[in-house]
């Protein structure tokens, strides 16, 4: 059975990408977001000089957050998309097909990583468009790729489990607008940790958006970064994540 | 067919004890059922009966509660991914992914089916050909009517090469032409595979045409079974469905699906997809 994983998540990856290539209109409105964050806030802020981030830009600390922030922002709406497969009947189907459960799950987080990439290049060439200095290096490109697919998977596998708790649509898009704002807010993707007051502080901790954002200055900016705890937290955080919307998602069959 | 031959085939599903229960509602209650090797067989009943949750059970969605369910022997609590495999499964809803091709869905179920690389679009193509999709093929999904839906349904789920194809009200929402077409598919099918089926429907004339054999099914238990001809033929020389129906469960199947908001509900969110 577990040779088959592999082939489920890529058959999972595979539609997305062919969703994606039928429809690019979302890949476009989906920037905009994005584009005004680097455009306005960052800017403006590049600006005053309000935010201390040392020898570095304002505008070149905020563009990892943004990435980091873009893909989170996409894989929040996967347990609303789940949902809607329940209601269409579509879930009903692929639960009825030799699939297990955790395959379906990692499937879905990992096409949540797909269309993550998908947005993330647009935000890259923004960001050099606007003058970030980003690396030029391959490797580090693909390790950010890497670390960007992991968040993206987590925050689906989140997003999913709420969806197997709440099971309804307009609750998870309330609970999905409440959550992802304070996820964002509270960890270093705006601003470094040591300006935060301590509450926020620890918040910032245990919040994976944290990691991400750490991982991703480190990769394309060269910032100092702690990459192999930032990888661990959230390869950790994708298994924890499978697991429990694994268990969950036979919830949304009844 | 005589009792006795019947008894020499294989059983494609066997129930036995089944009860089910959502909370303080009994859905399913006290069912035995057989279906045999490569007849189709029709669980009829009003909105409610229980017909869902019984196919519900038979396919692994739902855990089973009380009794037995083993579907080719094997049984559906420990060898849940035996019996998928067995399973061409298409549920009330029209459930396509409008954002891909025709070609693009089949093509999905025959990789989560691990229908072997060599023959895949082959078979893809045989599916979509015998569902007299192959013109529409490489269309977006949610271009097709309601009818070319059903048939692209039923394609995604013949891509496996099931041995049993449950179908969940397979026309609900279909215009006439459409249930037609879907009722054709079907008994060319049968014709072509000697594919067991079973379906569920609450139309009488669906039942009398397509199915060898039938279950009354209401509140949750089953009232009578067998050809659809012994069943009215037991009543006397002119009896229909209809007279079948009432005389079992003392109502008509009209009366029965006017009522209750869930039948409401049912058929107005299906012709809202139908949009």
């Amino acid at each position: 059975m577990w040779r088959r994983y592999p082939s489920r998540v890529g058959t999972f990856c595979l539609v997305e990408l062919q969703k994606l290539s039928h429809d690019r209109t979302e890949l476009f409105t989906r920037a905009v977001q994005p584009i005004l964050w680097l455009v306005i806030f960052g800017e403006t802020f590049n600006r005053i000089h309000a935010i201390p981030t040392g020898n570095l830009p304002y505008l070149d600390f905020l563009a990892p957050g943004i990435i980091a922030q873009s893909g989170l922002f996409v894989a929040i709406f996967y347990g609303i998309m789940i949902i809607w497969e329940r209601d269409s009947g579509v879930l009903t189907k692929l639960l009825v097909t030799p699939t297990p459960r955790s395959a379906l799950i990692l499937g879905k987080a990992f096409s949540a990583g797909i269309r993550a990439i998908a947005q993330v290049i647009v935000v890259l060439i923004v960001s050099a468009l606007l003058g970030v200095a980003l690396t030029y290096n391959p490797l580090k490109i693909l390790g950010a790729i890497g670390i960007v697919v992991l968040g993206a998977a987590f925050f689906s596998c989140l997003s999913m489990t709420i969806a197997g708790i709440v099971l309804k649509r307009d609750r998870l898009m309330g609970i999905g607008q409440m959550i992802t704002m304070p996820l964002f807010f509270a960890s270093n993707a705006l601003y470094p940790v040591s300006i935060m007051p301590g509450w926020v502080r620890v918040l910032s901790k245990v919040n994976p958006l944290s990691y991400e954002v750490d991982a991703l200055r480190g990769l394309l900016i060269g910032t100092s970064s702690n990459l192999p705890l930032d990888y661990g937290v959230l390869l950790v955080a994708v298994v924890l994540g499978v697991t429990t919307a694994s268990l969950l998602i036979s919830r949304l069959a009844r | 067919m005589t009792v006795a031959v019947r008894e020499e085939l294989a059983a494609a599903v066997e129930c036995r004890g089944i009860r089910h229960r959502f909370g303080e509602t009994t859905a399913v209650d006290g069912v035995d059922l057989t279906v045999l090797e490569g007849e189709v067989f029709g669980l009829l009943g009003p909105n409610g009966a229980g017909k869902t949750t019984l196919i519900r059970l038979m396919n692994t969605l739902l855990p089973l509660q009380e009794g037995s369910i083993s579907v080719f022997g094997n049984d559906v609590r420990h060898a849940k991914m035996a019996v998928r495999r067995r399973l061409g499964y298409v549920p009330q809803q029209l459930s396509i992914e409008g954002a891909l091709t025709g070609r693009e869905n089949v093509m999905w179920f025959a990789r989560l089916f691990d229908v072997p690389r060599s023959e895949r679009r082959e078979r893809v193509d045989a599916s979509l050909e015998s569902m007299a999709l192959s013109d529409a093929a490489d269309r977006l999904a949610s271009t097709y009517s309601g009818g070319m839906i059903r048939r692209l349904e039923l394609a995604q789920a013949l891509v496996n090469r099931p041995a049993l194809l449950v179908l969940d009200e397979p026309t609900i929402g279909l215009d006439p032409v459409a249930r037609d077409s879907v009722w054709q598919r079907v008994e060319e099918l049968r014709d072509a595979t000697g594919m067991t089926v079973l379906l569920t429907t609450h139309y009488m004339e669906e039942a009398d045409a397509l199915c060898d054999r039938i279950a009354l099914m209401h509140l949750g238990s089953i009232r009578a079974e067998g050809t659809p001809d012994e069943l009215k033929s037991e009543l006397g020389p002119d009896a229909t469905l209809e007279d079948v129906f009432r005389h079992y469960t003392g109502g008509t199947l009209e009366d029965e699906l006017k009522g209750g908001l869930r039948a409401i509900r049912s058929s107005r969110s299906t012709a809202h997809r139908l949009g």
